[in-house]
């Protein structure tokens, strides 16, 4: 506790111009007597690639679900930096939060059966996302549907498969086709390759590698697993227990760790 | 360069009483400790240490093993975070204490102002070599084609062989990796450059190749600080010492 208190405070932003992305202050939530959030805070600037890291149960898919607008906190505020999201979004209804979410914010899940219909077409599935903006004509929703599994590296001769007949690789692919069909200013990726072959997580991170770089697109990505956060991510919050323990770029959290907790978790990886 | 026209601008905007020169980096008083909780310990890296830096000039890093020469730079890089004291840079946006800037002004910084060479470099799956050479010049707003057509001349260069240049570094040896780590670090000139061994494990051609672009460097003003096993390699360019033993600088005759 002591190394974290004995830091020199860091500024806040002077070269960074651009405003966040997203903003999430005072997020507190309860299931019952259980603290799943307490009081935690987020900023992520445009382009940015946010990691969250903490073991299970430390609260970092309560937040994402609440970033992805899924769930209501107890008490907080959350607001995105774009024209269309004005004040705090968890005062928005049902109905606002649903277009937003459509239209603004993509998810990948861990699990591809949370965020596809596994038994329409992979093409299908993406252009969904494109129906409910309200594009309607034919031509237009399979053309863009094939420009976004394309960017997802999706190979083109099986987009009218059903998800169910794919391997859990291309699955992942077509979630993140659907996630970035409408360009969203957020991208949020839950445990993306937990439970895919390492040499299947390697082709999905260098997936999302490329996107972040062609596109610039902003992310916030949950893994239990420092490698895939090691890989992708600019700066890293740590999640223990309903609280971010500490928060660093990268490097800093992986080569210095401060806090007792983040150095027991980097070092049981070495 | 970008930031010689910045440097230039606002040495014609110094009023005259100013002093010409600024430094590029001035650290004041800088302190480092490792807290090892699981050891309950403490370990202390350096402390007090204070050195200028200034355009075009080549600082190198001496003292024993373990007296935190490349614990320095990490913490220069902020790496590491210090425990105290200042590291002021002087920036195309004026003076920052990078000890204190928050997380996302020092990914700016490093993109646009600060380098850090190292021995390693850390592959990426699937992507080319050309494409990581690249990347510093993409990320600075350059076209494709050009960023690549530089890349390349930047892979050759350091020798790097041609039927590599399109394939994944990740299964080269660790020397071409290591030339391809060179061609990233170098290939973009910064105000600040740090080098932490760069000609460990490099052949003598490459070692000629990497001092080469050193000069350049140098010569377009970029400050350097550096830690090299081997001295010789870059004794021509070497201006001062910093001895972090004793915690003193001293002027190399020429």
């Amino acid at each position: 506790m002591s190394a974290l208190r004995e830091l020199i405070p860091l500024d806040p932003p002077r070269l960074m111009k651009a405003a966040p992305i997203l903003r999430m202050e005072g997020i507190t939530r309860r299931f019952g007597k259980v603290v799943a959030l307490q009081d935690v805070s987020a900023t992520v600037y445009p382009g940015e690639v946010l990691g969250i890291v903490g073991e299970s149960g430390s609260g970092k898919s309560t937040l994402l679900r609440l970033m992805n607008l899924e769930d209501t906190p107890d008490g907080g505020d959350y607001r995105l930096g774009i024209p269309e999201a004005e004040g705090n979004l968890f005062e928005l209804g049902r109905y606002e939060r649903r277009m937003l979410r459509s239209r603004r914010i993509g998810i990948v899940y861990q699990n591809p059966h949370l965020g596809l219909l596994m038994r329409n077409s992979s093409s299908g599935n993406v252009a969904e996302r494109l129906l409910i903006a309200g594009e309607r004509r034919f031509a237009e929703l399979r053309a863009r549907a094939e420009d976004a599994l394309s960017a997802s590296e999706f190979p083109l001769e099986r987009m009218d498969a059903p998800p169910i007949e794919l391997s859990g690789g291309m699955q992942q692919r077509v979630q993140l086709a659907k996630a970035i069909a409408l360009e969203p200013a957020l991208l949020l990726l839950d445990e993306p390759t937990t439970g895919l072959d390492v040499s299947v997580q390697a082709l999905v991170l260098d997936t999302l590698k490329r996107l972040q770089r062609d596109r610039a697109i902003t992310m916030v990505l949950v893994s239990h697993d420092l490698g895939v956060i090691r890989t992708m991510a600019d700066r890293v919050m740590v999640m223990r227990r309903g609280h971010v323990v500490e928060e660093g770029l990268a490097d800093q959290i992986f080569q210095d760790p401060q806090h007792e907790y983040t150095q027991a978790l980097v070092h049981a990886k070495l | 360069m970008t930031y010689d026209t910045v440097l230039l601008a606002r040495t014609q905007e110094t009023p005259a009483e100013q002093p010409a020169a600024q430094p590029v980096l001035e650290v004041q008083n800088l302190t480092k400790c490792f807290e090892m909780h699981h050891l309950n310990k403490r370990l202390l890296a350096f402390e007090g240490v204070s050195f200028r830096l200034f355009r075009g000039q080549f600082l190198l890093l001496i003292g024993r093993n373990g007296a935190g020469k490349s614990t320095l730079l990490r913490t220069l890089y902020r790496s590491y975070r210090p425990r105290g004291g200042h590291i002021w840079l002087n920036t195309a946006e004026g003076r920052i204490d990078l000890a204190r800037a928050a997380d996302v002004d020092i990914a700016l910084l490093r993109r646009r102002e600060i380098g850090f060479v190292t021995q390693f470099l850390n592959p990426r799956p699937r992507v080319t070599a050309e494409d990581i050479v690249a990347e510093p010049l993409r990320l600075a707003g350059r076209s494709k084609e050009e960023s690549l057509a530089e890349a390349r001349r930047w892979l050759e260069e350091f020798g790097v062989k041609r039927a590599l240049w399109a394939a994944y570094p990740s299964t080269f040896s660790g020397g071409e990796q290591q030339k391809v780590n060179l061609a990233r670090a170098l290939i973009l000139p910064q105000r600040l450059l740090m080098l932490d061994e760069p000609t460990a494990s490099l052949d003598v051609e490459t070692r000629r190749a990497l001092v080469r672009r050193l000069a350049a460097l140098k010569k377009a003003g970029v400050a350097m600080i550096g830690v090299f096993h081997h001295r010789a390699d870059i004794a021509e360019l070497v201006d001062s010492e910093l001895d972090l033993t004793t915690k003193e600088v001293h002027d190399v005759a020429e």
